[in-house]
């Protein structure tokens, strides 16, 4: 195709869905990325003693988070509870999502949305939660004791198993989503054909369903990653000390301290970890399968 | 055999994903009811006294009406944005329409922390204080690729040969906009608006960074009173919440109804 023959040369350049997209466009200029290009130039940027920036290009910043091995654990801790975290949605959520897929009941309109409904209720509210659940005189310990499980409370709360639960419950709707659509997604003829030339149930599933609800599979995996690395909540109201995500660290870094270079240098190394990730799914598989559950909503 | 048992097995499974669902939201609401002065098992009675409290604790009513104003303002302005934006993607094709499309979606993907960060970081260099008016735009961009996604995906739907018809028939762009193209949208709109709402009522990560002493959100005084312990009184409050975040998106689905069976 020569240069000549591109659409784009053949007309006049059209100025109307600029003039739409204007407002839009200077918002996310204005509150994105300009300030995001400020995180960046502050972390290379140092902090005085007497907590005055000084605009001098240096490493420093990341030099000082992987210099010993305290900054580097929370990096890894963040990545092995979103790892964690993915693997537990898709476990819990599979299941249900296929229920839905599967299920003939009348209710089942009723029963997603039942499902969807905690996604409306608010984090720090749903966050919070597990605090009855799991604290000393929570709702489980209550349970096992009254059953004569235990004799003692066990101490269910501040630790990852806690911020794996608060996050969970909040996640969960999001792979199950994701699965959901792109399970009713799949061609019912195909299922059909892999029936009649022999398969049975199991079989049937494992060879069609399966694979062809991956692209959900992985979408539902990509977002629940993604948002588990960027939390802040769940570690700081149900993980106490000694289980603080990277989120956490720019956090105090930022408001607590006020070492905005270190802090902008925390946050750049998350983005970079997250913008690997994305863009390596982005390459592979196409980021648009990442917003269907949403349009599909 | 196995399409019994199978069957059945994810029937119960289901189920168990509900109770680990629904459990702790439950207990929020029980233990709102509980007398004792922390919450806590075995319950000790009934009573309303924490409500009642709730009533009469002018931060929580201040954090409310911060909440609900920074809550409508945002979604009015996202949505009204948001809506030529669908229009530009939908309608029209041009260079870099993908990218573009992406890049309004991004604040869904950039983690909260660093929009937090990032957002307060560029008003510090500008030398603004913090702000309702820097609370609201950052909850604009917050809110803004939700509503885009949901009008996007209505407008993909909506065949544009009725804005063909009133264009031949002598209407100019705003009026084809108003007369044709706004009511068919209208659900979309709708539902844009309330989500966009929700999205800024629950918004608490990137707020932590952004709110001011005189105007906290709800969430963000909740995480004050966490602080001490977890009371009934918070429960209470959890329950408020629990019933609000509820019933809104309730009401708009029979008002969406209600208008699209109207037209």
């Amino acid at each position: 195709m020569t240069i000549t023959h591109h659409p784009y040369y053949m007309k006049k350049i059209n100025w109307k869905p600029w003039a739409l997209l204007s407002p839009s466009l200077t918002a996310i200029f204005l509150l994105l990325v300009i300030p995001i290009l400020f995180v960046i130039v502050y972390s290379f940027w140092l902090r005085a003693p007497t907590g005055a920036v000084i605009p001098a290009f240096q490493f420093g910043n990341y030099a000082r988070f992987f210099e010993d091995l305290f900054y580097p654990s929370i990096l890894f801790r963040t990545i092995r509870v979103s790892l964690f975290c993915v693997l537990l949605c898709l476990v819990m959520g599979y299941i249900p999502a296929y229920f839905f897929h599967r299920s003939t009941s009348r209710y089942r309109q009723a029963l997603i949305l039942l499902i969807m409904l905690p996604f409306w209720i608010s984090f720090i509210i749903r966050t919070m939660s597990w605090i009855n659940i799991l604290g000393a005189n929570g709702f489980l310990n209550h349970f096992l004791m009254k059953i004569g499980l235990i004799s003692q409370p066990l101490s269910l709360l501040y630790n990852e198993a806690a911020v794996l639960m608060g996050l969970i419950q909040f996640l969960l709707p999001f792979m199950i989503l994701n699965i959901f659509v792109s399970l009713e997604g799949i061609d019912k003829n195909l299922l059909e054909a892999a029936r009649s030339m022999g398969c049975n149930e199991w079989q049937a599933f494992k060879e069609v369903t399966l694979p062809l609800s991956l692209p959900g599979v992985s979408a539902g995996c990509l977002l629940v990653f993604v948002l588990t690395a960027g939390t802040y909540l769940p570690p700081m109201i149900l993980g106490g000390a000694g289980n603080e995500m990277i989120a956490n660290l720019i956090f105090n870094r930022v408001i607590g301290t006020l070492d905005w270079p270190f802090g902008s240098a925390i946050s750049v190394i998350l983005l970079l970890l997250l913008g690997t990730i994305v863009w390596t799914y982005n390459r592979y598989l196409g980021i648009n399968q990442l917003f269907k559950a949403f349009k599909g909503n | 055999m196995f399409r019994i048992t199978g069957w059945s097995f994810i029937r119960l499974y289901t189920i168990l994903v509900y109770v680990f669902m629904f459990l702790p939201i439950v207990v929020v609401i029980i233990l709102s009811f509980d007398t004792q002065q922390f919450a806590s098992f075995p319950m000790q009675g009934f009573t309303l006294k924490w409500y009642a409290e709730l009533a009469q604790n002018q931060s929580i009513i201040q954090a409310f009406k911060s909440s609900l104003l920074l809550g409508t303002l945002a979604a009015l302005i996202s949505t009204t944005i948001a809506v030529p934006a669908a229009m530009a993607f939908v309608r029209y094709s041009f260079r870099g329409k993908n990218s573009l499309n992406t890049l309004l979606l991004a604040p869904i993907m950039v983690p909260e922390v660093v929009l937090g960060v990032a957002l307060l970081l560029f008003m510090r260099w500008l030398q603004q204080p913090k702000s309702f008016a820097m609370l609201l735009l950052g909850h604009v961009m917050l809110t803004l690729p939700y509503v885009l996604l949901i009008v996007q995906a209505r407008m993909v739907s909506i065949n544009n040969v009725y804005e063909e018809a009133a264009k031949s028939l002598g209407a100019n762009p705003f009026q084809t906009f108003r007369e044709v193209t706004l009511p068919l949208l209208l659900p979309a709109v709708l539902a844009g608006i309330l989500f966009a709402f929700t999205i800024s009522f629950d918004n608490i990560t990137a707020t932590l960074f952004w709110a001011t002493a005189e105007h906290q959100t709800v969430p963000v005084r909740i995480f004050g009173m966490l602080r001490h312990s977890i009371s009934p009184e918070i429960n209470a409050l959890g329950t408020v919440m629990i019933f609000f975040t509820i019933m809104a998106p309730l009401t708009a689905a029979l008002l969406i109804r209600y208008f699209s069976k109207n037209r």
